[in-house]
């Protein structure tokens, strides 16, 4: 009994990984239609910033939360300026084109930031700057929770919550929400949709820059590949909770997390990465509007 | 645009095939001149960077310093090193660029034992002898008769770990964490769970992972639940950093243990304060008193400034068989070469005194180590 | 429209040239990258299929290689057909089966997936792509993740013939194909596929039949791939190989047959030609032991993408370009 607590505790835990990253890939897909591959990249782009800044800025000498701040605040800060650079670079140019072509060049993109920071970066892994330190939270029993862990959950959730209220009560969140609807009718509108993407841009990256933070503390590895399984699932994560919607995604993270948790404890580790896949294939199937998302009817 | 983006295509695929002919005939005409090739295959980039580098660093070292020595009968010896970026399919494809394209006349690599037995059988079909360093599976020599490694074989390797729990560190119940992807961390379960279990000592949880996962909590809180004494988990150092780490977050307080896939400097940076007190086995100890070893601790450190890991005194070894065997034959011909290793016997290498066996395996001593802070430290030594 | 014997002859001829050049000329080595040149035409020309002339988005093309390579290899270790001295007689019944076992799969995967479209679709089969993976992993029976060895197969002239010939005949057949009333029907699902349900054609029955078909071969590939690495892992079966096929099929031209050999060929060829430049000493002083392969294939494709989306042969073939050439005079 104990242990299912724990698998359920670390399972949330997953997920919350997961939702913080959904986040990202479901407000670029709710406004451009795109899914953008290169999301994971730049939240690998952002841990390594962080490495190589806390090690330029010698932060390991003294840890603590003004060390943490900085640390997530360079983060930030380079994923937002990758973020603008992919977006103008490579996905304005194709506005317009068919959906093939914006899905392979975010497919292009993905996979050139992932090998350039082999390059750049070197392919074997780092350490992340342990820049504060993960003590247990509570204990009860043998089940343990930790610090980091309640922080990316509260992190995750707080950032739903902030996004929820800018979309819905904001007027630039309002731009937002139309510019999803309909960019054409946006444009009529007087809505500056180049903005507006900009902005929801600048909102995933910073998104990812963060999560890289938050995650890099917990699973101290990093290295230039390791954004693409989290990308995958997480984008999985957004569908399975019906993509464009912010509850949607974090509930969707939620699930995989626990989900794939439960798959590694009682049946195998092998099956861990088919599981994503296999939610994925199921409710493209039979409900691919999501769990919390609309049914959308095709008109011609 | 139109014609010449028609053009283009032929030309690359012109230039590419101009290009690799090339080569190959510069080649044949220098395989009998005034130099000895010699091909390194090894992952250089990729997960297990430290692996290949450190391995290359070894042989460097062994090859550099004949050379300055005047060559094997006057011939320099050319090191052509290929990066398989830690993949078995590119590991099988540059060796066969190395036998058939740059026409060497013998092989050093590789470290994982599931890339030596990727490359293997391409050896073992031209009849260019291949020499492992430190691929512990006992599949690898078994592929033909041009295949030798100079370390010991997991058989050996997983039984002293389960005589060095027992007998030692006095372990009833154990649990096993391994890598499902990797021949060696399997076989080397499979052989330490065989003999602790015939010492009887008990296997209370077996639970595995596969390499590039970042998450074991769920395997871990299995484990948990069996109440082992220790874990022992044998995978490469890529891994078992964040496993210890994660194993003391969930209050796991057992010994950790490990095999020789644990050696690398990035163990400490990424598994440190967790890893701490954990044993492994290994090819050799910084602390030996034979004068072998010492020599060739200080010839490295003079030359790259940082103390050498297992996998450069097993890379040293390989080359300086190999040197030791072309110097004993008038022509660098692989058949000949061949003979010479499998007659290696009582060699002194930095891992110690090397005969090559029947199996054209190495009967070796295994190090008992100890993680404290950033050094190994020596336990006890267990032979064969 | 080309004559089914003519086409038959020109498959055999160039078959035959290319693996007696092959024989006489080439290493080990370079008899590789020839063989590895057949399985990506047959790789490219079947995605081609449903990506460029279906217009159906499809990134788990690996997985039908994955499925024929290792149906293939299985066969070939456990059911040798023909004794030793006739060996070279299996190879093509153990890529039939590749074949069909992959077709089965893609039937299998093709039914649910195709009332999909689009990115969804895209994302389904990575997904199918990547659970074929993780199934063989796991399979003890085909070695699971240590991957099987000891396949036999050579890379000697006739096996270059019998892998060129698996070539070209994709190339024929998918021609005829594309060139038949099938393949009218693949191009109005392509334009739009409500409007192509008006017209009375069924669209989920041809897309699935454009899937098998490109499956079937894209098994075949699989099956001349495991008997030239005489060894299989499922990591050579990732989403990056299913990346490889549709750089490929991009490169040449969506919808162009012609195209999707030349970009198999050049994907073939670049990073063998790279590994070469870099092996060069000056350029390793430079850039010590770095790779610089997916580095530019990336860029290529992104590259490719914003300023000639068309490929370099659009959806043109040679055919049409010769005619075009003599109508300019």
């Amino acid at each position: 009994m104990e242990e299912l607590v724990q698998h359920i505790i670390n399972g949330l835990n997953l997920g919350a990984i997961y939702a913080l990253v959904a986040l990202g890939y479901t407000m670029v897909y709710g406004v451009l239609q795109l899914i953008n591959f290169a999301h994971s990249e730049v939240y690998m782009v952002g841990a390594f910033s962080a490495y190589y800044g806390a090690h330029f800025l010698r932060l390991q000498a003294n840890p603590g939360w003004m060390a943490f701040a900085t640390v997530i605040g360079l983060s930030v800060l380079v994923c937002l300026a990758l973020g603008f650079l992919i977006e103008r670079l490579a996905y304005r140019p194709l506005r317009g084109a068919p959906k093939t072509n914006v899905l392979i060049t975010a497919i292009g993109v993905s996979l050139f930031l992932q090998f350039s920071g082999q390059v750049v970066f070197g392919a074997d892994p780092k350490l992340f700057p342990q820049v504060l330190e993960d003590y247990p939270l509570m204990r009860i029993g043998e089940i343990q929770i930790q610090f980091f862990d309640v922080t990316i959950l509260g992190t995750a959730l707080l950032t739903m919550a902030l996004l929820q209220y800018f979309i819905q009560y904001t007027k630039t969140g309002m731009a937002i929400r139309a510019v999803s609807f309909s960019s054409r009718s946006a444009v009529l509108m007087g809505i500056n949709v180049n903005r507006i993407i900009m902005v929801t841009f600048f909102l995933g990256s910073s998104l990812a820059g963060v999560a890289a933070v938050l995650v890099g503390l917990k699973y101290p590895k990093i290295e230039p590949l390791m954004g693409t399984l989290i990308g995958l699932k997480a984008f999985v994560a957004a569908v399975l909770g019906g993509i464009g919607s912010l509850p949607g995604a974090v509930l969707g993270g939620l699930v995989m997390g626990l989900s794939e948790e439960m798959v590694v404890a009682y049946l195998s580790s092998t099956y861990r990465d088919a599981l994503a896949f296999g939610l994925l294939i199921f409710i493209l199937l039979f409900r691919p509007s999501g769990i919390v998302g609309k049914i959308k009817v095709e008109k011609v | 645009m139109g014609v010449v983006s028609r053009f283009v295509p032929l030309l690359v695929l012109a230039l590419g095939i101009n290009g690799c002919t090339k080569k190959a005939e510069i080649s044949a005409s220098a395989t009998d001149s005034k130099e000895i090739r010699i091909g390194q295959f090894g992952s250089m980039t990729g997960g297990e960077a430290t692996f290949g580098q450190s391995t290359d660093k070894g042989i460097r070292l062994a090859i550099d310093t004949k050379n300055s020595a005047g060559g094997i009968n006057g011939k320099k010896i050319v090191l052509i090193t290929e990066d398989n970026q830690g993949k078995p399919e590119e590991a099988a494809a540059v060796v066969k660029k190395l036998i058939t394209q740059d026409k060497v006349v013998a092989i050093l690599g590789e470290v994982a034992s599931t890339r030596s037995l990727a490359a293997a059988p391409i050896a073992q079909q031209f009849k260019i002898p291949m020499i492992s360093p430190s691929s512990t599976n006992p599949k690898v020599t078994q592929v033909g008769d041009y295949i030798f490694r100079v370390c010991f074989i997991d058989p050996f390797q997983g039984s002293v770990m389960a005589k060095f729990s027992r007998d030692n560190l006095k372990l009833k119940k154990v649990a096993i964490l391994k890598d499902m992807k990797s021949d060696y961390s399997l076989g080397l379960a499979e052989f330490f769970t065989k003999k602790f279990k015939d010492m009887g000592g008990e296997i209370v949880s077996e639970q595995s992972f596969q390499a590039g996962d970042q998450d074991f909590k769920a395997q871990l809180t299995q484990i948990r639940a069996s109440s082992p004494e220790a874990i022992f988990i044998p995978a490469y150092y890529t891994e078992v950093g964040l496993i210890a780490r994660q194993a003391r977050q969930l209050g796991l307080k057992a010994i950790l243990l490990g095999g020789d896939g644990w050696d690398s400097p990035k163990l400490f940076e990424i598994g440190q304060p967790a890893i701490e007190g954990a044993y492994f086995s290994n090819h050799y100890t910084t602390e030996s008193n034979n004068p072998a070893t010492q020599d060739f601790i200080k010839r490295y450190r003079e030359k790259f400034g940082e103390v050498p890991d297992g996998l450069a005194a097993a890379g040293y070894d390989a080359a300086q068989i190999l040197i030791r065997a072309l110097e004993k034959i008038p022509h660098a011909v692989p058949e000949a070469i061949r003979a010479e290793l499998a007659s290696t016997k009582d060699f002194d290498g930095a891992t110690g005194k090397i005969t090559i066996n029947a199996d054209r395996n190495a009967d070796k001593d295994a190090f008992i180590v100890k993680v404290q802070g950033n050094v190994l430290k020596f336990v006890t030594l267990l032979g064969p | 429209m080309i004559k089914l014997a003519r086409g038959w002859f020109i498959v055999l001829v160039v078959a035959l040239s290319i693996s007696l050049f092959a024989g006489f000329f080439l290493n080990a080595y370079l008899q590789q990258i020839l063989f590895f040149v057949a399985i990506n035409v047959m790789l490219a020309v079947s995605l081609n299929l449903v990506m460029g002339f279906c217009g159906q988005f499809s990134l788990g093309h690996a997985g039908f290689l994955a499925v024929g390579a290792y149906a293939s290899g299985l066969m070939s270790l456990r059911v040798p057909l023909f004794p030793d001295s006739l060996s070279y007689l299996n190879f093509p019944i153990y890529a039939l089966i590749g074949g069909l076992a992959s077709a089965a799969v893609g039937l299998l995967v093709g039914i649910p997936s195709l009332r999909l479209r689009g990115d969804y679709l895209a994302i389904v089969t990575l997904g199918f792509g990547e659970i074929i993976r993780v199934l063989l992993l796991n399979m003890e029976i085909v070695g699971g993740a240590r991957g099987m060895y000891g396949i036999p197969g050579t890379t000697d002239a006739i096996s270059c013939f019998h892998a060129f010939f698996w070539s070209g005949t994709t190339v024929l057949l998918i021609w005829r194909l594309v060139h038949s009333s099938y393949g009218r029907a693949f191009l109005s699902v392509r334009e739009d596929e409500i409007a192509a349900e008006c017209m009375g054609i069924n669209a989920t029955k041809t897309k699935v039949l454009a899937f098998v078909v490109s499956s079937f071969f894209a098994g075949a590939a699989g099956s001349l791939f495991a008997h030239t690495t005489n060894s299989l892992n499922p990591a050579s079966f990732q989403f990056v190989k299913s990346v490889d096929a549709v750089i490929m099929v991009v490169l040449g031209g969506m919808g162009s047959i012609t195209g999707s050999v030349i970009g198999a060929v050049i994907v073939t060829i670049l990073p063998e030609a790279l590994r070469t430049l870099q092996g060069l000493p000056a350029v390793r002083d430079q850039l010590g032991t770095v790779d610089l392969r997916m580095v530019i294939y990336s860029l290529t494709l992104i590259m490719l993408m914003i300023w000639k989306p068309d490929g370099l042969m659009g959806s043109m073939e040679w055919t049409k370009f010769r005619r075009r050439r003599a109508a300019r005079g």
